[in-house]
């Protein structure tokens, strides 16, 4: 294996915008508020930027095509800009373009912005998407919770989990996800509720209700990155360095070929791995101090716990209901409120992720800081759909972690 | 080797809709449908429509059947989706037949079905015959309660035939009892009594009399009258003045389906065949501007024919359904808020469709020459990953294969004529597998492991451009619930 990325880059500073229903804000307008806070965090001026990434899922209902829109509202000096698109591993693709460039030497500094203006449609839940034109033929006109279904019904028939544990499994989850959220002044969903609200909420694809979908939101995430020694040079001490960034794409193999049997991701389990052997890591249910991941939908996140080997198959119930995951639990996940209620602007998610790892990490996560702040780190991102998707991972740590 | 009949099939929609749902609806308008309001008639799905019937009815006639041999195809009805666009050629690539075949629309009068077939027993070489309808009707108009959906299929050539043809005859005569044009959506029709003295009974005894008198056959002879005809006692009449014994008259299918229109004459002479022994004579009798008389002797390969649905398993296929409105809205009857997620641009690239029509159309998949793995769809490189062999693929056939539901869904959010969306991944069971829509399935009967068979249906329809995509989906193998 190649020797990989870890601690050969360090997040210099890091910003994103308030996520919600931004009303009254253009996505260039989301643009520069995570970007300001970024810019500050870091410490630097905008012609020190050497390159950006611009990531944007959706960018029809918004900014439109190419990187023009970032170097626009950034007024970016003609620097090389991209613009990337991996369905919801968008954010943390655009954050692997930028390290990447600073780790091969082309760049000293580089720039990740994720953007996403998804409340500009009409109607809530995600917008449509285009899907191609050979797709749109055979495909069902499928949406995110539909596709997401799938995936409690086929993980019930493999582990023959009755679907009253499953469904309160994901309700715990969703509980906690509000919980965490109540405490983040930037996320979109803010209120508590109760298992009693997801059990008896309006279903939406059986047996995903409304509490058990994530918010449709706006919002942005910035990321500049440099090398250690330039960060320190900075005079940045506590320096965050990346440990491991890994993407695992689906070959057809899942929708194709019948060796798949629906209940889990085949990309996360391949994806975490590699990025378990970048970092160096051989225990990650003892090692990582917290996670972000992509909480899309309730039943993501229970499946999501086993494909990352940190709860065994089969067991992922079980460590949910334990309470493994919960703010105060062993291993803290969506502690800032995750997809479900700091909010999923597409293109944003995956720097939002990477944002609140690095604020707790600097013991800069107010009310919802850990105690403890966390030495090392990881965000998951997965786009697409069970059968067919594209998973991001990225493990980030304390540089002497 | 012997010339005639060698198969038989029939399509009838699942949905029956009851009539009294039909009278409750509209009786304040016209109180006198409520007299009318017994039984079901069939009505098509929301992606069903005269091809996708055909195609189904030619698939329950060919069951078992080499499709190699088939020569023509013709294609009747009187509610073909296109006007310009051979619609027959739609069930050629559906059914796989060759494109060397002479595939013929034969359209607009009630009797296409019986002319079709006519022509088809009048010719060499293997004709397969579909006939298949969906007649628009007015709200609370008299046909909306007298109609069904439904199709029906033969077979004709050389070979060891279910029934042969004795005589047939055929008269031309331009009698408008009712109509529908370019202009106008609807049928027009005129007072039903006039239909039947001026009509039926001068214009088809006499074809009646001289089909006997060419197959020297005496009305005496018949022991099945296949008469389509909607107004009640009407074909007894007619059997009486043609001097047909009146236990010969078969029923129209009027309680459980409705009148198929120009597919009608074919439902109910499938229907005959499934109630017949060797020796019998069956008369068929289609009506509309002149009538078609076909007389048939029934042959000992009858009690020799392969399990198929046919018209009592397709009638035993059932769903019943009381919600007129919800057939209103299949029908785009009625401007009902769709939502804003209905407002996704459905495309239609002729193009893309002509060069991927043997997956869209055709659902052929591939077969690895190399590792035999099927999958589907064909491509290039072969998806098992421990083979991946470049250009390995033969071209397999997946219509007729037997899936089992893999995982699924019942989508609530996204748009669906018919919500909610149900779709899932279908896994096969020598191979292969797709995420695919469901049709015909009710939400209970969702179930990891269900066996589900493949239907041709409307996959989208592109209101902007008046086009209709069609694809194929999953429905269960063994009915639904019911």
């Amino acid at each position: 294996m190649a020797k990989g990325i870890r601690d050969k880059v360090a997040i210099l500073g890091m910003g994103c915008s308030k996520f919600g229903e931004r009303w009254d804000m253009n996505a260039e307008d989301l643009m520069v508020e995570a970007y300001v806070e970024a810019l500050a965090d870091a410490g630097i001026e905008t012609k020190q930027i050497d390159a950006a990434w611009l990531a944007t899922a959706l960018e029809e209902q918004h900014v439109g095509k190419s990187a023009i829109p970032l170097a626009v509202a950034l007024r970016l000096p003609y620097i090389p800009v991209t613009r990337v698109e991996n369905y919801c591993a968008s954010g943390t693709e655009a954050f692997r373009g930028a390290v990447y460039a600073v780790a091969s030497g082309a760049a000293d500094i580089a720039l990740a912005l994720g953007v996403e203006k998804l409340k500009d449609t009409g109607y809530g839940g995600l917008p449509q998407r285009g899907r191609g034109t050979l797709n749109n033929m055979t495909w069902p006109n499928a949406s995110a919770p539909g596709s997401f279904a799938q995936l409690a019904a086929a993980y019930r028939a493999k582990h023959s989990s009755s679907p009253a544990d499953l469904k309160r499994a994901m309700g715990h989850i969703s509980v906690k996800s509000h919980d965490n959220g109540a405490k983040n002044p930037k996320a979109h969903l803010r209120n508590r509720i109760t298992l009693d609200t997801v059990l008896n909420a309006p279903m939406v694809a059986e047996p995903l209700g409304l509490y058990d979908c994530c918010g449709v939101s706006d919002g942005s995430a910035c990321a500049i990155v440099t090398t250690p020694d330039i960060a320190k040079g900075l005079g940045k001490r506590d320096v965050i360095t990346v440990k491991a960034l890994q993407l695992a794409v689906s070959n057809g193999t899942e929708a194709q070929h019948n060796s798949w049997d629906g209940s889990y991701f085949a990309t996360t389990r391949i994806a975490s791995k590699r990025a378990y052997q970048e970092a160096g890591i051989e225990k990650p249910r003892e090692t990582l101090n917290l996670i972000e991941v992509h909480d899309c939908f309730s039943v993501t996140e229970l499946v999501t716990m086993e494909d990352l080997h940190i709860s065994e198959e089969g067991s992922a119930i079980n460590d949910v209901l334990d309470g493994f995951y919960d703010a105060d639990g062993p291993l803290p996940c969506q502690i800032d409120g995750g997809l479900k209620c700091f909010g999923h602007p597409i293109g944003a998610s995956g720097l939002r992720m990477i944002y609140e790892l690095y604020l707790q990490m600097q013991g800069r996560a107010g009310e919802r800081q850990r105690r403890e702040p966390p030495a090392i780190g990881l965000t998951h991102n997965l786009g697409g759909f069970p059968h067919q998707n594209v998973c991001s991972i990225s493990i980030v740590g304390r540089y002497d972690a | 080797m012997t010339f005639g009949v060698l198969a038989y099939g029939a399509y009838i929609p699942r949905l029956r809709l009851s009539r009294r749902s039909v009278a409750e609806a509209n009786a304040w308008l016209n109180p006198a449908l409520k007299a009318q309001g017994k039984g079901e008639r069939a009505i098509c799905n929301w992606d069903e429509d005269a091809v996708t019937m055909a195609v189904e009815a030619a698939r329950d006639a060919l069951i078992g059947r080499d499709r190699a041999s088939i020569t023509s195809l013709r294609f009747a009805s009187t509610t073909f989706p296109f006007l310009d666009r051979l619609n027959a050629g739609l069930v050629v690539k559906a059914l796989r037949l060759s494109d060397e075949i002479a595939a013929v629309d034969v359209a607009a009068t009630q009797r296409a079905g019986t002319s079709a077939l006519a022509d088809a027993l009048s010719r060499s070489g293997e004709t397969l015959v579909v006939a298949a309808e969906k007649r628009p009707a007015k709200a609370a108009s008299p046909i909306e309660m007298s109609t069904g959906d439904g199709a029906a299929s033969f077979l004709v050539g050389e070979g060891e035939p279910v029934a042969r043809l004795l005589a047939s005859v055929t008269s031309a005569v331009d009698f408008v009892d009712h109509y529908r044009t370019i202009e106008s959506e609807y049928d027009y029709q005129w007072e039903e009594r006039w239909i039947r003295d001026a009509g039926y009974l001068p214009i088809v005894p006499p074809a009646i009399a001289r089909c006997l008198e060419a197959a020297k056959m005496t009305p005496a002879d018949v022991t099945s009258f296949c008469m389509p005809a909607v107004l009640p006692r009407l074909a007894n009449t007619i059997a009486k003045a043609a001097r047909i014994p009146d236990a010969a008259v078969r029923d129209n299918l009027h309680a459980s389906c409705g009148e198929t229109g120009a597919a009608h004459p074919l439902l109910m002479l499938v229907a005959a065949l499934e109630d017949a022994k060797p020796g019998d004579r069956i008369l068929l009798v289609g009506f509309g501007q002149g009538a078609d008389a076909l007389l048939f002797e029934v042959l000992p390969a009858i009690n020799r024919q392969p399990a198929r649905l046919g018209v009592k398993g397709h009638l035993a296929r059932r769903r019943p359904e009381e919600n007129y409105s919800k057939f209103l809205a299949f029908n785009d009857m009625v401007e009902i808020e769709r939502g804003m997620r209905a407002e996704a641009d459905k495309l239609t690239p002729l193009s893309a469709l002509w060069r991927n029509a043997d997956t869209v159309t055709s659902f052929m998949g591939g077969k690895c020459a190399k590792c035999g793995t099927l999958q589907f769809p064909k491509s290039r490189i072969c998806v098992n990953p421990n083979c991946n062999g470049i250009d390995t693929q033969e071209p397999e056939p997946f219509a007729d294969k037997i899936g089992r539901i893999n995982s699924y869904t019942a989508d609530r959010l996204t748009y669906s004529p018919n919500p909610p969306a149900c779709y899932g991944m279908i896994q096969f069971e020598d191979g292969g597998r797709w995420m695919m829509d469901f049709t015909d399935i009710d939400e209970a009967d969702l179930t990891v492991g269900r066996a589900m068979k493949m239907m041709f249906r409307i996959k989208d329809i592109d209101t902007q451009r008046g086009f209709r995509r069609y694809f194929w989906k999953a429905a269960p193998a063994a009915g639904g619930r019911d």
